[in-house]
């Protein structure tokens, strides 16, 4: 018995020993219906594999701090990092850096969306009557989801979401803070508006139940982030070379998958006002 | 009869629980709780094994990270076992217990990251705490006459080997066998924090409103679970953890560099890693203290006594379906196939379902943790009910429960939901994962903001609270003069 335990431990510490050396490994935040994350990116895997010439794997992660840790440890070399969790990643990875984003990640934004029965209506100016409503977030670490909408709660109130509301929540992902605040369970909602509008797009929304009350103003959000020290592994120009990919992805049904209409070229600065925001806000140091 | 212990503790635990009630927040928030519950129980009749792909993976991964996560426990639990007579060994034990196999899963994520290593130490590491007390307690309670009769001059290793092991073994046995059943459910649960087994698929499948996907993987696990004893004979156990290892998938390579990291580091606490002095440090202690870990155990606590008192009455109605001084044959096999799903189930999947079904409050968890929590007192008293002999002319329904068999059970009912007390803390602290605002939501929030070295504090105040209750528990026990068997499950 004690023979089997200890080949077993011996066996387990073997698989401790690395096994994938030379493959460039990519993550993404989990965003988005989750169940659908491999089909998501594997095909961006399969894309990126046939213009770099190492092979490249995607993981799927089940947190936006699980991509920003696994970036930092160097068990991924590439992200696609909302603004928040980029910003994250590029101050805990020195030399890492912004090089693609998302056309319309230019110009970002957040939509507050609300429950049929609260009967709180569309309105340009941000909608002080929410307040006494329970509200959810998205994930914790979101930039859309939480990060934007949390500092335009805390602008317009002066106070903390908390005291603002009811009952505040994270959801996890923006497709779950569509189907919380259409079902009721909370009666507001902050939403990333790609995700909203692919969604009614799809009809996945019923949207007699849940419709956008207000829609913040533009800000910076999702780009590809690399780390530094990917030229001195992979090879000098690699870093190039994967943002060339990047840039030139023109296949609809591959764009479709984040889902942007094109990606264009992006920097660290870009993410400054996001950086500024979140230290005021306290959620980085 | 208010000078009797028992009334006065059931009295004082059941009030402190009303009042908790009275101060937590209980309510459903969902517009239509049961248009979902409805929905769930279609998908779980309307199974689609087909649709996720890798959920064959998954129950592999499921069963191999709880094979050798187990094994490793064990080996390293006997081992502790032999030397638990120490106080450091017997502090160390109490405190990797304390600490949940998530929160660890959770902090070995940070510097082993996606590598099988964080899965089978986030169970090989509080199970061996678990292993050491449980197996220590059994060696204790071994007959000794076996010993008195060996020569003089018998060596230690011959003594412990031919008098100890061969009357202690059996029971050894069975508590490792139960302890692989909760390895199941500990590896199942590890998926909602990111590593491949069968938490991973139910938590995305769930999120998104696929009932038949989270309907084909709870029945998968229901039946993994339900015919254990089937497929892990005790002959193929050997074979099993041989195999175990190459099963565990391979994840990605560890890099050492991030364990120093993490430990010199990332877990020092920001002041002195900024070198802003200890003033500063009192101020980042004191606003941790009061923002976070303060509100933090008040809900824990809050949800603990509540649950607790539910758990109770969970039990007290639930025992008496599969007593034989109860219902028929029918009834009672109906009443076995309840409690075996409540027992189970997680509690933190159930807490999760229910959560999406009615929505945030503490009422999910409360639910969750009593049915969970009952379902396993439940059968266990249930059990020693059926030991009770009854004169022929004894009472029958409500009489025969309340005259004659709650007076004989009632002592070894309140043992075992003391010695659960500990147990319901700590889920009710790793419930805050999913949005209640006990000590993990904090916990999970730090670690979100890549904040780990308020991570580790709040961790160890969750652990701290732990073993505080742990020992009021025994004191409470002692109290009452109560011995619970430990070979029964009672873990």
């Amino acid at each position: 018995m004690l023979k089997t335990f200890r080949r077993a431990f011996v066996l387990s510490l073997i698989l401790v020993m690395p096994a994938f050396a030379d493959t460039f490994v990519f993550t993404a935040i989990p965003d988005a219906d989750e169940t659908r994350l491999k089909e998501r990116f594997q095909s961006v895997a399969d894309y990126l594999d046939s213009k770099l010439d190492v092979d490249v794997r995607y993981i799927p992660v089940k947190s936006y701090a699980a991509a920003v840790s696994a970036f930092r440890n160097n068990q991924v070399q590439l992200a696609w990092f909302g603004g928040l969790s980029g910003v994250r990643a590029r101050a805990l990875v020195p030399g890492s850096e912004a090089i693609a984003q998302g056309k319309e990640d230019q110009a970002f934004e957040t939509y507050f969306i609300a429950h049929d029965s609260t009967g709180l209506k569309p309105s340009d100016d941000f909608p002080m009557d929410i307040k006494g409503n329970t509200f959810t977030f998205g994930s914790k670490g979101s930039t859309s989801g939480r990060l934007m909408p949390e500092y335009h709660i805390r602008e317009a109130f002066n106070a903390a979401p908390e005291e603002v509301f009811e009952r505040v929540g994270f959801s996890g992902n923006h497709s779950r803070t569509i189907r919380l605040v259409e079902a009721g369970t909370y009666q507001v909602g902050a939403v990333n508006f790609k995700v909203w509008e692919k969604e009614v797009a799809s009809g996945d929304v019923n949207t007699d139940d849940v419709q956008v009350i207000w829609k913040t103003p533009t800000y910076p959000d999702y780009q590809w982030t690399i780390r530094g020290d990917a030229d001195q592994r992979f090879g000098d120009g690699f870093t190039d070379r994967v943002r060339q990919a990047l840039l030139s992805m023109s296949d609809p049904a591959l764009l479709e998958k984040f889902p942007r209409s094109a990606f264009v070229p992006a920097s660290n600065a870009d993410y400054e006002p996001i950086r500024n925001t979140a230290e005021k806000i306290g959620i980085i140091d | 009869m208010l000078a009797s212990p028992t009334v006065r503790v059931t009295l004082i635990v059941t009030v402190v629980g009303i009042l908790c009630a009275f101060l937590g927040d209980l309510a459903i928030t969902t517009v239509n709780p049961w248009q979902d519950l409805k929905d769930l129980f279609l998908g779980v009749v309307t199974p689609d094994f087909f649709s996720i792909d890798q959920v064959g993976v998954a129950l592999l991964r499921t069963v191999a990270f709880a094979f050798v996560g187990v094994a490793l426990g064990s080996l390293a639990g006997f081992l502790l076992s032999l030397v638990f007579g120490s106080r450091v060994i017997r502090i160390g034990c109490a405190f990797v217990r304390a600490i949940h196999e998530l929160f660890w899963a959770l902090i070995f994520l940070q510097f082993f990251g996606f590598h099988p290593l964080t899965g089978v130490l986030a169970i090989a590491i509080p199970y061996a705490g678990i292993f050491a007390k449980v197996y220590s307690e059994i060696l204790e309670e071994n007959d000794p006459t076996p010993e008195r009769v060996l020569p003089e001059g018998t060596g230690r290793l011959a003594r412990f080997l031919y008098a100890r092991i061969p009357d202690a073994l059996p029971h050894l046995v069975t508590y490792t066998s139960y302890r692989l059943e909760c390895g199941l459910r500990s590896s199942a649960i590890l998926g909602f924090v990111g590593l491949p087994t069968l938490g991973f698929y139910l938590e995305s499948s769930f999120s998104q409103g696929y009932y038949s996907e989270v309907g084909a993987i709870l029945i998968l696990f229901y039946v993994l679970i339900a015919t254990l004893r089937h497929w892990a004979r005790p002959r193929l156990i050997p074979a099993y953890l041989v195999a175990a290892p190459f099963f565990l998938g391979d994840g990605l390579p560890i890099v050492w560099g991030n364990v120093s990291r993490f430990f010199t580091q990332d877990i020092v606490p920001a002041p002195i890693r900024d070198g802003d002095g200890l003033g500063a440090l009192g101020d980042w202690l004191t606003q941790l203290l009061l923002n976070e870990a303060l509100p933090g155990i008040w809900n824990t606590l809050l949800l603990t006594q509540i649950a607790l008192v539910c758990t109770g009455l969970v039990t007290l109605i639930a025992f008496p379906l599969i007593s034989r001084h109860f219902g028929n044959r029918v009834s009672r096999g109906g009443g076995h196939v309840l409690l075996v799903i409540a027992r189970s189930t997680p509690e933190y999947m159930l807490a999760y379902i229910l959560l999406q079904l009615w929505g945030p409050s503490m009422l999910p968890a409360v639910v969750a943790l009593a049915l969970h929590n009952g379902g396993i007192i439940g059968h266990l008293i249930g059990r020693r009910s059926n030991e009770i002999q009854l004169r022929p002319d004894a009472p029958s329904g409500f009489n025969r429960y309340s005259y004659e068999l709650i007076p004989r059970v009632y002592p070894p009912f309140l043992a075992f939901l003391f010695y659960r007390w500990e147990i319901i803390m700590r889920e009710t602290a790793i419930l805050g994962i999913l949005g209640i605002h006990t000590l993990g939501f904090y916990v999970d929030s730090a670690i979100q903001e890549i904040r780990f070295d308020r991570a580790i504090l709040l961790i160890l105040v969750t652990a701290l609270l732990n073993i505080a209750i742990d020992v009021t528990s025994r004191r409470v026990r002692r109290y009452l003069r109560l011995q619970t068997r430990v070979t029964c499950e009672g873990h």
